[in-house]
């Protein structure tokens, strides 16, 4: 099943790449500061961030004694928390948002999920360039452990593929789906440790907070930027896990109910 | 290459009580079905022969449309196969996912992505696409400037920039002008004269019976009738003239041509006749003769109102001229039962050589779908022949006055001539 569905992608991949360079252009094309917005909106992020917790509420992390540590901080996380944003929401919306295409044009139809991945990637590459950029400036550039930073996208990015698709396709039949995952997304921001500290919480909280799978992932991100620290890999294990099952789930989803799924749009 | 076979072909969606039962059915194990089957299309088979061409003609809901989307293949049947030989182009919604910030050359490349072309190759057909789709330059600028016809002409283009195995239509041949609809008939019957197996689903009678070779009928979801596109299209016409009490029959003439006959029966067609102006009955016409058609009804039931209409059509079935007393303003009104009404319409034979035929609609009204007393095809054929007037073509006589003027003055010298006037 995969072999042939690679086989399809890939005849298809002038249709992939044109509709990937289409959502780039179109995004940047009738803007005049084009590319910008897309930093802009990240930025400003952390700039709020960082002057209210780290200014006004004094925020210092534990052991780092200079104000651009938080700001460091808060950038390995927010980014990276941007890139499984953006690969869920859009993933969940792919399919309504495609529905005139699904329904007058046969094509496969895996080529909406790989265009929404790549264009996400995209975007991420841009912000992630950009971050690189202010490490080197500021010259808190991390050695040897950027590396890890392969596998960890790689972890990320089939967790957030995994449930996107599921959602998709999910929110063609129930259309709740869409709404709910906006709200459980802002919850689940907020019980991840990426704008405070893990630390700074009672233990309590702490171990209930360690439970959320992308806690750990998070944290990795955060030591590999601030730290220059290898990730602690058995941690990441259960989002590597659950990330699987939901990629075999969706694709299971999808195949029993791809038919049906054009009749709901 | 080009063949199709439908077997056993059926649709159906799945309808559910409430929006809760759904979720219900997908999470509770081994729970029975909640939901009811909408049965849209049922036990369809078919098959087509690579190089013919076949109309699918229906009532709206018929499912017409979505027999060619599981042909096409963007929506899955829900029993039943659908084989397929050779490559497949469809003209569904034209236009379909044109971006509109994007420049039409941008768009042209989109589209033949989406139908798995690679970039080489829409960039070699490009040059022959923008010269089909005569735009000019307005290729370069963005599709949001467009006018929906000038979007149709490119999209047109597009889909058939390469000659499929298998094109299927869908009524997009009724959009933009004249001049391209002519063009782009044209570029479908040079496709079906190469070996392009044609699928055409139009409500328009004469683009079925001057393309296709069959015609298949759909009525509420199931195939009614195939056959000659001219029988289907009879049929279907009266099926469309059908009301409660009407009945509906084909009947096999000497010739081999299907009559069909239908209507409520308050009054029936006894006779139809042409004769010429001494009153001999005739089967042969010459070109310009005058002649007399002569219809002989009877009215079987009172009824208030009675119009009869006739029309001429070619060996096609195309019509080549039709009228009826309501236009004429003849109506006969207050008939009661046992009545006979005869009608004489004389006009002069300025057809062109050929077979004609002639069908009859017997109404209340102007038209035969309000109140269908009896609606007959086959009424009267007849032949037109040539032996008096010149040897024109075509199947109107419209008798040409040639006047012709020769001069050895050259065209550069007549501003002169007439100035000097």
């Amino acid at each position: 099943m995969l072999l042939s569905l690679y086989r399809s992608m890939r005849s298809y991949r002038g249709f992939i790449l044109g509709s990937v360079k289409r959502e780039f252009q179109s995004r940047y094309r009738n803007s005049l500061f084009g590319a910008l917005w897309t930093v802009l909106n990240p930025l400003s992020m952390i700039v709020v961030y960082t002057v209210i917790f780290s200014q006004i509420m004094r925020a210092r992390l534990p052991g780092v004694e200079d104000g651009l540590a938080y700001s460091v901080y808060l950038c390995a996380g927010l980014l990276t928390w941007g890139l499984f944003a953006e690969i869920t929401t859009r993933s969940q919306s792919m399919f309504l948002e495609n529905a005139n295409l699904l329904k007058k044009i046969s094509f496969p139809r895996m080529c909406l999920p790989v265009i929404t991945l790549l264009n996400a990637g995209i975007n991420f590459a841009i912000i992630l360039g950009l971050f690189f950029g202010f490490l080197l400036i500021s010259g808190r550039l991390p050695g040897m452990a950027l590396l890890a930073l392969i596998p960890l996208l790689m972890v990320q990015v089939v967790f957030a593929a995994g449930l996107g698709m599921l959602l998709g396709m999910l929110n063609v039949f129930f259309r709740d789906v869409g709404q709910m995952v906006g709200i459980c997304l802002q919850f689940w921001f907020w019980l991840t440790p990426i704008v405070y500290p893990l630390s700074i919480l009672p233990p309590g909280i702490q171990h209930i907070i360690s439970l959320n799978p992308m806690t750990a992932l998070m944290t990795s991100y955060q030591n590999v930027f601030l730290y220059n620290q290898w990730p602690h890999w058995p941690a990441l294990l259960p989002l590597l896990i659950i990330g699987l099952v939901l990629c075999v789930m969706a694709l299971r989803l999808f195949r029993q109910r791809v038919g049906e799924m054009v009749d709901e749009l | 290459m080009g063949h199709i076979r439908v077997t056993g072909l059926a649709k159906a969606y799945k309808q559910y009580p409430n929006r809760w039962s759904r979720l219900l059915e997908w999470l509770v194990p081994f729970s029975p079905p909640r939901h009811h089957l909408h049965w849209v299309l049922r036990d369809v088979d078919f098959e087509i022969q690579p190089g013919e061409a076949v109309g699918i003609v229906g009532v709206n809901g018929a499912g017409k449309s979505t027999l060619l989307k599981m042909i096409t293949g963007t929506t899955q049947p829900t029993c039943g196969q659908i084989q397929l030989h050779g490559r497949v182009a469809a003209l569904l919604e034209l236009g379909m996912g044109f971006h509109p910030d994007f420049t039409g050359r941008q768009n042209a490349v989109m589209a033949g992505q989406l139908l798995g072309m690679q970039v080489e190759e829409i960039e070699a057909l490009m040059p022959q696409i923008e010269s089909f789709a005569e735009i000019g330059d307005a290729i370069d600028h963005p599709v949001r400037t467009y006018s929906s016809g000038m979007q149709m002409r490119l999209a047109f283009s597009v889909a058939t920039a390469r000659r499929p195995d298998i094109l299927i239509v869908d009524e997009a041949l009724s959009v933009g002008d004249a001049y391209f609809q002519h063009k782009s008939f044209e570029r479908i019957r040079s496709f079906r004269k190469a070996g392009t197996t044609l699928l055409i689903v139009s409500h328009d009678r004469s683009a079925i019976q001057s393309i296709c070779d069959t015609a298949i009928l759909l009525e509420n979801g199931r195939l009614a009738l195939r056959g000659k596109p001219e029988e289907v299209m009879d049929y279907y016409n009266a099926m469309l003239a059908q009301r409660e009490g009407q009945i509906v029959r084909q009947e096999m003439l000497a010739n081999g041509q299907v009559q069909t006959i239908s209507g409520t029966g308050e009054a029936g067609i006894l006779s139809v006749r042409l004769l010429d102006a001494q009153g001999r009955s005739l089967e042969v016409a010459e070109v310009g003769q005058p002649v007399v058609l002569e219809v002989q009804t009877e009215v079987r039931q009172d009824i208030e109102r009675l119009i009869l209409g006739f029309m001429i059509k070619d060996r096609l079935g195309q019509a080549i001229y039709g009228i009826n007393t309501h236009r004429l303003d003849k109506a006969v009104t207050d008939l009661s039962a046992g009545e006979r009404v005869t009608f004489r319409f004389a006009f002069d034979m300025r057809l062109g050589k050929g077979n004609y035929s002639v069908a009859l609609s017997l109404s209340r009204l102007d038209s035969h779908l309000d109140r269908n007393f009896e609606w007959r095809d086959y009424g009267l054929i007849f032949h037109v022949i040539n032996n008096r007037q010149e040897d024109f073509v075509g199947c109107a006589w419209l008798q040409a006055q040639t006047d012709i003027t020769r001069s050895s003055e050259t065209l550069l010298q007549l501003p002169d001539t007439e100035r000097s006037q």
